[in-house]
């Protein structure tokens, strides 16, 4: 028992990043609003961000800085945190903002075609623009195509 | 690393997170997901990782949250869900 009570407390921040990535993949998945799905990709983004920089803190570590440079006496003593998953982190922060623009620019696009930026309304749209783009349209074939 | 501190924050962060994807008026939901990025620069400073820490208040909170409103300048503000 104590040994699952450790568990949780040791390992908290573990558990928000899992809370936070289950949120915007919830988010992702059942959000209607196209700018809401990229809210959501955002937090779940930044989710696997706080893994990485949770993995990389050492109990008792300070900032990956050099002790004692600049010509004085090198601290051999000190305890770094570990810089490489800050490094990826760094580069992963660009990507993802990259990433955001795309998807916005991608929006703007779709709301100047469509009219709206709800997924539900932009799929009616463009069924009556082809019906050959629906299932049930093609089912019933000739008949749907020839009333438009 | 601050334990109290750092449970704080992430308690915040799950409530941010919540709350963006939760609130039907755009803007605000974007004003939150600015203060999410935020609160997570402050767990990351507070984690010893400070040149992650700046970069996101730069640019997670700051270019992602113009980008954010000029989309919505030029779309609609209101979400159905």
């Amino acid at each position: 028992m104590s040994g699952i009570l450790d568990i949780v407390y040791a390992e908290y921040n573990y558990w928000i990043y899992v809370t936070l990535m289950m949120i915007g993949f919830y988010a992702m998945i059942a959000k209607k609003n196209l700018i809401k799905k990229v809210i959501g990709a955002n937090i779940f983004q930044t989710a696997i961000f706080l893994f990485y920089i949770s993995l990389s803190d050492v109990t008792g570590g300070t900032a990956p800085i050099l002790m004692g440079g600049h010509g004085g006496e090198h601290a051999a003593d000190v305890i770094y945190t570990n810089p490489v998953p800050h490094v990826l982190i760094l580069t992963a922060i660009v990507v993802a903002v990259s990433t955001t623009a795309v998807a916005l620019a991608l929006i703007i696009r779709i709301y100047n075609e469509y009219g709206s930026i709800e997924e539900d309304v932009i799929l009616a749209a463009r069924r009556k623009l082809q019906p050959e783009f629906s299932e049930h349209a093609r089912q019933k074939g000739v008949a749907e195509v020839g009333r438009q | 690393m601050i334990w109290i501190l750092d449970i704080t924050m992430l308690f915040f962060l799950v409530v941010c997170a919540i709350a963006a994807i939760s609130i039907k008026d755009l803007l605000s939901s974007i004003i939150i997901l600015s203060a999410y990025s935020l609160i997570m620069a402050i767990v990351w400073v507070e984690m010893h990782s400070v040149d992650v820490g700046f970069t996101e208040a730069a640019v997670g909170a700051g270019i992602t949250t113009v980008l954010f409103i000029a989309t919505l300048a030029r779309t609609e503000g209101r979400s159905e869900d």
